[in-house]
This record gives structure tokens, C-alpha cells and sequence, in this order.
């Protein structure tokens, strides 16, 4: 299907055609790119939002920012980074990666997700445009509890709610199209449990998306329904409880995060078998572990809530539910670190993230384990030990999953090898910094500092400090990913291979770097 | 998979995912009424009844239980509003008739309403209420002031480690509310 | 890779002097305080027992890691071995890890038990949170009051010297007897709350319409200070929490100085 274009009609020549071209595309590898060059911008403009609040909570005191303001900040930070930055990232490896590795020409529905991506870009202005308007942009959190929300939100939230309906149907057209993709367009041979692991990591979260994002879209509605419609969902007065706003939310919430974390499972699990060159040990359990941990996500949500004075039965059944989900993810963990064991290990940065992701994930793990004991819970909740442990799973986790990624499938996306050396000073000075940055807050909730507080008493300085630190030059480190990606984009480098690294397995390397435009217009062979 | 095969099949995936995202979507709202049910069902998070039971004739006398008495006003409601009692000591079965003071001291007519809220949150579904001034919004002229009634009785059903209940009441204005759909229940309609 | 091993060097000693001059007056307190309340002495325990298990593993699993990237680098000539699966070992660490899990649920649920059992208090308080700051109400003692942030605006503006309890406390803090069951009621005005004081292991959010309890009985005298612990507006950060823990005989001379408020109602 090739698209002519009228191109002795348009004028400036190159321009017209060129925005025509990315606006319309229909094409698996160039929507890929959209998702992927997007979430960067994103990632770029949600990281200056955090280091705003690092700024101003490098000293106690009140400095650049008023709380309000403040409040904001942190208030977008999250909203960008979860549903602007990394979660289509992940969907830009998906869909350049997966049509590759399943041997078919295209995603089943290349025209809805043309949709699925440009829905975006008009959510984030959406988004963006609530800081400019009269009031203030969405200051409660990314959780968005009522009544703070509902009955004492500024006006900017019922934009905010709009931004999140795009941002939800973009979501669930991705998981429609990736779930039909993945169950009918795999080559002949390839069996479910041949499925390259990064596919099956895509398709549990695509189920996990169907199953909660319309979850989330019913609470923001029926905050719009608070707000202006007269209704009492979450409000006592009519009859209603802000408490059902957490269970709804949050029945979202918790799977929302493994949907975060799954596609960075997946990338982690394709590139530590390259760089041992040794198969990943236990496919099968992987991919029984995935499950597991997808269906548990669904019972645990209550452990956000444990300090909302929930019964005692509640607080044991999501204790050890909550508890549970160690074993499968403990499973995953064995069994990369048996991967490496007694293979050939060479550390190219995608290896270097991945290495550094299976260490401090885990690390991250363990302070979700010390979470889930309840009545440990009632001191951890709602400080910078619960800060300092998602940003462990999100930052060395998610997004150093994500980056991973970005360094194992750049010479392949883009034709050209990056420079290894500024890829190792990108690595390094990323780790100590998100480990400058987020390891002290541990201490820092451990010793009493709640979270989502613009200012703080003198026993939190010193950490504060550190912490402040730490997060601009783990920002600063962001810039030489930036560089990379250009100069690979531009196609400075040293040309890359068709296998790209010599332990790569799997059918996307058996393309060149860059793969044509349209690929296994027939399909390939599989055994 | 031949080419129109695999085209019918897509078209079955992708009804069913539409499907299940909808119904997903109806999950949400269904949550409402599936919640109320539980936390009714399973006496938590301290909803209680709205609806009037038939006064007790069983008493058990074999223990007291304390009942205390809150009240609390939201949003700065401009009202006086307290318990005419703190607390009583009473045997489950027994029926007890309460009243708390309320006077509006604005200068406007106003509306409000009174939620309950009780603690232990599953001592909740065993505190019978018969009749209550929470069934209803109540209507104040300014200056106006009044005694409301609560009869209620604890069910003997209760736990025996639960032996201090708190009954509270938040005030809300809900003059400019729409009319609340709470289930009111006249005395005349009173369940089995 | 001398000069990279440098950078780094100089770097850190760089970060240090920047960090060094907090030490004279600041604290570096990296765990949980063990606290005053049978409940916050259970919570510390269970607490380091989970650390402890944690760090137990980190250091099997992340030791044979590191042992590998070690001995099993492509760079020392070895060759990669082929082995992929291995049933009976999943179902081994699938089933360990469960059974550590267990270890420590145990202890876990028994306390939670101990932390839900409200009854025969000596002491009813009822605490209210308000956009921003505290409202306590003894409900059996008639006294009513609120509870403000007292530290001064140009503290706040970086206008003079930060005194030690900057943003720790308030005009009116709470008294409360030593060696008596406490029972909090938590209740909103507005939005929600929680109610946190660390060193009595007590932490419950409030929420506008409904009330929620904890109990609490403080083992020695003293000034224990928290702060609110949900996002609720602006001032989130300003509405810290004081409790004076006295004798009962001077708890019950405070008592008698106040003025019953309550008397008539006077609740907004």
C-alpha cells in the first residue's frame, strides 16, 4: 500500500510532505519513532519539573517556589512522567519491535494507531495549557484524591480529567492493537511459547491496560460528575465517600504501576541473553511469572490504603496478597542473574543498564516488601521512604529498562552504533546520581519527613541536600543520552550490522540496520 | 493462517477487547452500588443503614455496651450542634431515644444534613437506628433551633470484643445541593 | 582510567565540603525512632526484622551476581555454557522466598491484631484536621482547641535564623497523661488529613464525613512531635502536630485550668 502524494501541489516542496508524512502514517517503525521521540520531550519537560521541586527543597525554607506552586509541580511531574514519558516509550518499543519480532509486515490495525499516537500530543497540550489558566493547574497529586480534587480542585482539573480520557483511550487502542497483533499475526512456527519474551511481556500489559484504564476513566468521570453535574460519588454530604475514590483509583493504580514495570521485565530479558550470549534461563517460568504478577496486581490495591482506617480482615487478606507478589517477581530476578551465570558476559551499555536495573529494581523490591507489612506500613506511608521506593522501581527500573532498550535497539532503528564511551559516561553518572538522589530518602521518611511537602524541618537537610544533588546530575546525565540520540538519528556513526551484537537471537536482527520501510512482506521462516 | 481467515479473526479479537473495555468502564460505576453493598454487608469503613428498623423487643442483659456520642460540623458550618448526651450505657436490645441540640446561627435559611459515622467501623451494621434526623435533609430558619431524635437499638448480634461504639455526626450545609437522594423512610414504612 | 577514577575522586570530596558545614547542628538519622508506645516498639521490631531478611538476601543473590560478571566475562576467554531451564530449582525459589514470607507475616499479623483493639480507654480525644492546622476536643473533659504552626513568618522567609523545631511546633499542643489508654477519634472539616506522630507509632488519615480510631499509651514523659501526612492544599507542609506526655497528676491539674468550652456547643 503505498501512498502517493501530490507533491507537484504542495509548496514549500519538502515541508508539506514531510508533515504529511508523519501526521498520516500508517507505518508500524515510524509511529515507533513518534512514541519514542515524544516520551523524551516529555521525559525532558517532566524532569525540569522535578528538579524545580529539588531546587526548592535543597534548603529548608521558602525559595523559588510559593507552596502553591510548589504543590503544581509536583502534582505534573507525575502525571508527565507516568503518562506522558514512560508509558509511551514502552508502547514505541512495542510498536517498532514486535511486528520485527513476530515476522509480520505491520501492527492488525495500522490505521488506529496513527489515532493511538496523535492523541497524545493533544492530551499534553491539554495538560500543559491548565498551568496557564486562571486558578491554577491540578495541585493534589497524581492520585487526585476527593475531596481535595472534587470539592476544592481549581477549575484547571476538568481539563486535567479530559487530558486523562485521551490519555486512556491512546492507552487502550495501543493494548487493542497489540493484544490482536500478537495472538494472530505471529509467522507460521512461531508457537505462543516461542514468542520472543519482550512480546509476552507487551501482551499481559496490554490485557492489564484493558482491564484497569477504563477503570480510571469511570473515577475522573464521575470526579467531573462531583464537580459540576451535582453529584455526591465521592462526596459524604450526599451520601458518598472520598474513600471510594481511593478503591476506585487505586483498583486502577496498582496495576497501572506493573503495567509500567512488565515492558521493562521484557527489555530486560531480551538484552541480558545477548550480552551472556546464553538463553534466558527458564522461559517457560518467565512467562508464568508475568502472569502471576499480572493477576495478583489485581487483589493488592487496598495497600495504598492501609492508613484510611480499612478493617483488620482487609488489612491481612492485601498484607498477604501484597506479600505474594515477591515470589513471582523474586522468580524473575533468579532467574537473570542464572542467565548471566557461567555465560560469556560482555558489558555494552544496554548490558550496563540492565545490569544496573536487576540490582537496584531489587532494591526497590525490598522496599516494597517492607511496605506491604501493615502495621510497618502506618509509619512508611505518605513519607520519602514510600518516594524513595517507587522512584527505585520507576528510575533504575522502569526507565533504565526503558533506556536499555533504547541503547540495544538504536543501531538497529537507526542504521548506525553509538559511541560506546559517551554511552558508559551516560550510564555512570546516571547511577550515582538516581542513587545520590533517591537512596537518602529512605533515611529521610524513616526519620519522619512526609511526602509532597514544600518545605521541611532542619533534621531533614542534610539528606535534602545530598538528594537535591544528586537529582541535577542525574539530570545533567540525561543530556548526553540527548546527544546520542541525535547524532544517531543524524547517522554519525560507525555503520551498523544486520545482528548488530553477536549474541542478538531472534528475527529483527535477521533485517538490516535500518530495516526497509516495509518488512516480511512475506513471512520469514520459524522453527 | 490464510489472509481472510486471519482478517475474521482479527474482527473477533477486536469485539471482544471493545467489549471488555466497556464492561470495564461499567465496572467502575457498578462499583458504587457494589460497594455500599459491601461495606453494608460486611459493616465496614462505618457506613451505617439507611434505612429504619422496627424498634427491639429483645434485651440482652448479659453485658452493657458504651455508646458515645459525636458530632461534628463541616466546613466551618456556622451551627451549634452537639449531643445532648456524650455517652450512655446500654444493653444490646435496648431501645434508646437520643437527641441532639442544632441551632443555626446565620442569618439565612439553610439546609443540612447529618451523615452518620460509627466506630469500630463493624460495629456499624449492628446499630439499629429506627428513626433518626439523618434520614432526612433538615431545614433551619436562621436563629431556629431544635432537638432531633435518634431511637435506635444495639443489635444483641454485636461482637463480643466490641464493647465501645462512637456515634458521630458530620453536619453538612446542602443548601444549594440538589436534592440528595438519600432513602428516606417514614415511620409508616417501616421494614420487616 | 586513571583520569575518569580522579574526576570522581575530586567530585566527592567537592560534594562533601558542601555537606560538611550541616553537620554542627543537623541530624543524620537514618532509621525509624523505636518511640514510646507498645505499638511503636512492635512496629520498630517487625520493622528491622524485614530489614535485616532483606538485606540477607540483597547480599546472596547480588554476591553471586557480581561473582559472575567477575568469572563469567567474555574478556577472560570463557565459553558460554547451554543450560536454560531447570525445573525442580524455580519451584525451589519460588518456594523459599514464600516460606520467609510467612516468617514474617506471623509476627505482622500479631501485632495488627494488637493495633485494632480500641477498648477501655482511659482517654478519648478527638482529633479534627482543618486546612492547616489541628483541632483537639477531650470529649469527656469539656476543653476544645486548636492546634497552630508557630513558627514565625520570617523563619518561614529565610528572614531569620531557623530555630531547631522549625515547622515542628505549634501554639497549643496536645496533653496527654503518661501510662493511660488513649483513644484518638480522627475526623475532617474539609479535606483529607492524617494525623502522624512517629514516636507513638500512630498514623490514621481524616476524612470529612467518617471517623477513624487508634489507641495509644505513652510509656514516659516527654514532647512528641509529627506532622500531617496526606497532601490536603497549600499548607500541607505547615500543620505540624505536638504532644506533651505528663504525670496524670499534672494532666489532671491542666484539665482543671481549662475553660469547658464545650459546654454549649461551641463546635464550629
Amino acid at each position: 500500500m503505498e501512498q502517493t502524494l501530490d507533491l507537484e501541489h504542495s509548496a514549500p516542496q519538502g515541508f508539506l510532505t514531510f508533515i504529511k508524512r508523519w501526521l498520516f502514517t500508517t507505518n508500524h517503525k515510524e509511529i515507533g519513532t513518534l512514541y519514542l521521540l515524544f516520551s523524551l520531550l516529555m521525559f525532558f519537560i517532566g524532569g525540569i519539573f522535578a528538579l524545580l521541586i529539588r531546587a526548592e527543597l535543597f534548603q529548608p525554607g521558602a525559595r523559588l517556589l510559593n507552596p502553591e506552586f510548589f504543590n503544581q509541580m509536583t502534582t505534573l511531574h507525575g502525571l508527565v512522567m507516568l503518562f506522558l514519558a514512560i508509558m509511551p516509550a514502552f508502547s514505541g518499543f512495542a510498536n517498532w519491535m514486535i511486528p520485527l519480532m513476530i515476522g509480520t509486515p505491520d501492527m492488525a490495525m495500522p490505521r488506529m494507531n496513527n489515532w493511538a499516537f496523535w492523541i497524545l500530543p493533544v492530551a499534553a497540550i491539554l495538560l500543559f495549557s491548565t498551568l496557564f489558566m486562571d486558578g491554577s493547574a491540578p495541585n493534589f497529586g497524581w492520585t487526585m484524591y476527593a475531596p481535595l480534587s472534587t470539592t476544592y480542585g481549581p477549575a484547571s482539573t476538568d481539563y486535567l480529567i479530559l487530558a486523562i480520557h485521551l490519555m486512556g483511550l491512546s492507552s487502550l487502542m495501543g493494548a487493542i492493537n497489540i493484544i490482536v497483533t500478537l495472538l494472530n499475526l505471529r509467522t507460521p512456527g512461531m508457537t505462543m511459547m516461542k514468542m520472543p519474551i519482550f512480546c509476552w511481556s507487551w501482551l499481559v500489559t496490554a490485557f492489564l491496560l484493558i482491564g484497569v484504564m477504563p477503570v480510571l476513566a469511570a473515577a475522573v468521570t464521575m470526579m467531573l460528575m462531583d464537580r459540576h453535574f451535582a453529584t455526591s460519588f465521592f462526596s459524604a454530604a450526599g451520601g458518598g465517600d472520598p474513600l471510594l475514590y481511593q478503591h476506585l483509583f487505586w483498583f486502577f493504580g496498582h496495576p497501572e504501576v506493573y503495567i509500567i514495570i512488565l515492558p521493562a521485565f521484557g527489555i530486560i530479558s531480551q538484552i541480558i541473553p545477548t550480552f551472556s550470549r546464553k538463553k534466558l534461563f527458564g522461559y517457560r517460568f518467565m512467562v508464568y511469572a508475568l502472569l502471576a504478577i499480572a493477576f495478583l496486581s489485581f487483589i493488592v490495591w487496598v495497600h495504598h490504603m492501609f492508613v484510611t482506617g480499612v478493617p483488620l480482615a482487609a488489612e491481612l487478606f492485601f498484607m498477604y496478597t501484597t506479600m505474594l507478589i515477591a515470589v513471582p517477581t523474586g522468580v524473575k530476578v533468579f532467574n537473570w542473574v542464572t542467565t548471566m551465570y557461567r555465560g560469556a558476559i560482555s558489558f555494552e551499555t544496554p548490558m550496563l543498564f540492565a545490569l544496573a536495573f536487576v540490582i537496584l529494581f531489587t532494591i526497590g523490591g525490598f522496599s516494597g516488601v517492607m511496605l506491604s507489612m501493615v502495621p510497618a506500613d502506618f509509619q512508611y506511608q505518605d513519607t520519602y521512604f514510600v518516594v524513595a521506593h517507587f522512584h527505585y522501581v520507576l528510575v533504575p527500573g522502569a526507565l533504565f529498562g526503558a533506556i536499555a532498550g533504547a541503547y540495544y535497539w538504536l543501531p538497529k532503528m537507526t542504521g548506525v552504533m553509538y559511541s560506546e564511551r559517551l554511552g558508559q559516561w551516560h550510564f555512570w553518572l546516571s547511577v550515582i546520581g538516581v542513587n545520590l538522589t533517591f537512596f537518602p530518602m529512605h533515611f529521610l521518611g524513616l526519620a519522619g519527613m512526609p511526602r509532597r511537602v514544600a518545605d521541611y524541618s532542619l533534621q531533614f537537610a542534610n539528606f535534602n541536600a545530598i538528594a537535591s544533588l544528586g537529582a541535577f546530575l542525574f539530570g545533567f546525565a540525561q543530556l548526553f543520552f540527548l546527544y546520542i540520540i541525535i547524532q544517531a538519528i543524524r547517522g554519525k556513526g560507525k555503520k551498523a550490522s544486520a545482528k548488530v551484537w553477536d549474541g542478538a537471537e531472534g528475527l529483527e536482527w535477521t533485517l538490516s540496520s535500518p530495516p526497509p520501510l516495509h518488512s516480511f512482506t512475506t513471512p520469514p521462516k520459524f522453527e | 493462517m490464510s489472509s481472510r481467515t486471519r482478517k475474521i479473526s482479527n474482527k473477533k479479537i477486536l469485539f471482544s477487547l471493545c467489549f471488555t473495555t466497556l464492561s470495564m468502564f461499567g465496572f467502575g460505576f457498578a462499583m458504587i452500588p457494589l460497594y455500599n453493598v459491601l461495606c453494608k454487608n460486611l459493616g465496614i469503613n462505618g457506613k451505617t443503614d439507611k434505612k429504619a428498623y422496627l424498634t427491639s423487643d429483645e434485651i440482652d442483659l448479659s453485658r452493657t455496651i458504651r455508646v458515645e456520642f459525636m458530632t461534628n460540623n463541616n466546613n466551618y458550618l456556622p451551627w451549634d450542634f452537639y449531643p445532648r448526651l456524650q455517652h450512655i450505657q446500654l444493653h444490646p436490645g435496648e431501645n434508646i431515644l437520643i437527641y441532639f441540640s442544632a441551632k443555626n446561627n446565620s442569618k439565612r435559611q439553610m439546609t443540612v444534613q447529618a451523615i452518620p459515622s460509627v466506630s469500630p467501623g463493624l460495629a456499624a451494621r449492628y446499630l439499629k437506628k429506627t428513626e433518626c434526623f439523618c434520614f432526612t435533609q433538615q431545614t433551619f430558619k436562621p436563629d431556629q433551633h431544635r432537638d432531633m431524635p435518634v431511637l435506635f437499638h444495639i443489635d444483641p448480634h454485636l461482637p463480643k470484643n466490641i464493647n465501645t461504639i462512637t456515634l458521630a455526626y458530620t453536619l453538612f450545609d446542602t443548601t444549594n445541593l440538589k436534592q440528595a437522594k438519600l432513602s428516606t423512610q417514614s415511620l409508616a414504612h417501616i421494614p420487616n | 582510567m586513571d583520569h575518569v577514577k580522579r574526576f570522581f575522586l575530586v567530585f566527592f570530596i567537592l560534594l562533601n565540603l558542601l555537606v560538611t558545614p550541616r553537620l554542627a547542628f543537623a541530624a543524620w538519622q537514618t532509621n525509624m525512632p523505636i518511640g514510646v508506645t507498645p505499638i511503636s516498639h512492635a512496629i520498630y521490631h517487625l520493622h528491622m526484622l524485614v530489614f535485616w531478611i532483606c538485606v540477607g538476601i540483597a547480599i546472596v543473590v547480588f554476591s553471586i551476581m557480581i561473582y559472575s560478571l567477575i568469572r563469567h566475562r567474555k574478556s577472560r576467554g570463557v565459553n558460554a555454557a547451554e543450560f536454560h531451564e531447570h525445573f525442580f530449582l524455580e519451584i525451589a525459589w519460588a518456594i523459599v522466598p514464600f516460606i520467609i514470607l510467612i516468617v514474617i507475616a506471623t509476627p505482622a499479623t500479631k501485632t495488627l491484631i494488637q493495633m485494632n483493639d480500641n477498648s477501655d480507654p482511659a482517654l478519648t480525644i478527638k482529633v479534627t484536621g482543618y486546612q492547616w492546622r489541628w483541632r483537639y476536643t477531650y470529649l469527656d473533659q469539656g476543653i476544645d482547641f486548636f492546634s497552630n504552626l508557630s513558627t514565625p513568618t520570617q523563619e518561614l522567609q529565610n528572614q531569620a535564623k531557623k530555630n531547631p523545631w522549625y515547622l515542628l511546633e505549634v501554639d497549643h499542643p496536645l496533653i496527654v497523661p503518661i501510662h493511660k489508654k488513649i483513644r484518638f477519634l480522627f475526623t475532617s472539616n474539609d479535606v483529607i488529613h492524617s494525623w502522624w506522630v512517629p514516636t507513638l507509632g500512630i498514623k490514621r488519615d481524616t476524612i470529612p464525613g467518617f471517623i477513624n480510631e487508634a489507641w495509644a499509651k505513652i510509656e514516659s514523659e516527654g514532647v512528641y512531635r509529627g506532622q500531617c501526612a496526606e497532601l490536603c492544599g497549600t499548607n500541607h507542609a505547615f500543620m505540624p502536630i505536638v504532644v506533651k506526655a505528663v504525670t496524670e497528676k499534672d494532666f489532671n491539674l491542666w484539665v482543671k485550668q481549662q475553660s469547658g468550652e464545650l459546654l454549649n456547643g461551641t463546635n464550629t
